[in-house]
C-alpha cells in the first residue's frame, strides 16, 4: 500500500522539474504557509506542478513519510526536497533558492 | 490540543541538552509560535537535517498538536 503511494510520488517528483505539494492550488493556496511558498516561487517567475493534498488523502499522508518532514507544503527542487514553507522563504531572502534554482538549470526571473 | 512554549522548549532541551531555545508566541494564541534554536547538533547538517531533528525531538507534536512552529535553527559560533 505504502510502496504504491511512494511510487506516485516518485513518478510526480521524477516527471516534473518543480513540485510544490501545498494545500489548495498555486491560484487558490488553502493555508497560509502554502500561499508564502507559492508567492516565493511566483516572485522568481518560477514553473511548477502544484500538486494539491487536499484532494489526495493518500499523499497528503504518504508525503511526510516520503520526506520525513511533518508538515505541508513541501517543496521539490529536480527531485530532491528542498524544504517547507521556513526554509523557502529563508532561502529565498539570502538568495540560496536562486542559487539552487541555477545549479539544478531550473529557468527563473532573474530580476527577481 | 495547543502546546505551551515551555513545553516545546522542555521537549526540545531533552533531546538537545545544549540547545539555546528561544520561543515566541506569535499571535498570544498559544498556537502559532516561532522558535529560534542553536544547538552544536546543528553542526555539519543543511537545514532540512537541522529541522528534522527538531521535528524528531517533538515526537510526532509537529503537524498535529503543534500546528505552526516556525522554525529558525543555528549553529553556534565557535
Amino acid at each position: 500500500m505504502e510502496n504504491i503511494i511512494f511510487e506516485r510520488i516518485k513518478k510526480e517528483i521524477a516527471e516534473n522539474d518543480v513540485v510544490l505539494f501545498l494545500k489548495g492550488t498555486a491560484i487558490f493556496p488553502q493555508c497560509g504557509f502554502s500561499a508564502a511558498v507559492v508567492q516565493v516561487l511566483s516572485q522568481l517567475g518560477v514553473a511548477f506542478d502544484d500538486f494539491n493534498v487536499l484532494e489526495d488523502n493518500d499523499i497528503r499522508e504518504g508525503i511526510k513519510e516520503f520526506s520525513n518532514w511533518p508538515t505541508i507544503p513541501q517543496l521539490y527542487v529536480k527531485g530532491e526536497f528542498i524544504g517547507g514553507c521556513d526554509i523557502v522563504r529563508e532561502m529565498y531572502e539570502t538568495g540560496e533558492l536562486t542559487d539552487l534554482l541555477a545549479e539544478k538549470g531550473v529557468s527563473f526571473n532573474a530580476a527577481a | 490540543m495547543a502546546m505551551s512554549a515551555s513545553e516545546i522548549t522542555n521537549m526540545i532541551k531533552e533531546a538537545l541538552p545544549d540547545a539555546d531555545v528561544r520561543i515566541e508566541d506569535l499571535r498570544g494564541d498559544g498556537d502559532h509560535y516561532a522558535a529560534y534554536i542553536t544547538s552544536a547538533a546543528f553542526e555539519g547538517k543543511s537545514r532540512v537535517q537541522q529541522h528534522q531533528i527538531v521535528y524528531a525531538a517533538l515526537q510526532g507534536k509537529m503537524g498535529n498538536e503543534l500546528h505552526a512552529l516556525a522554525l529558525q535553527t543555528f549553529v553556534p559560533n565557535s
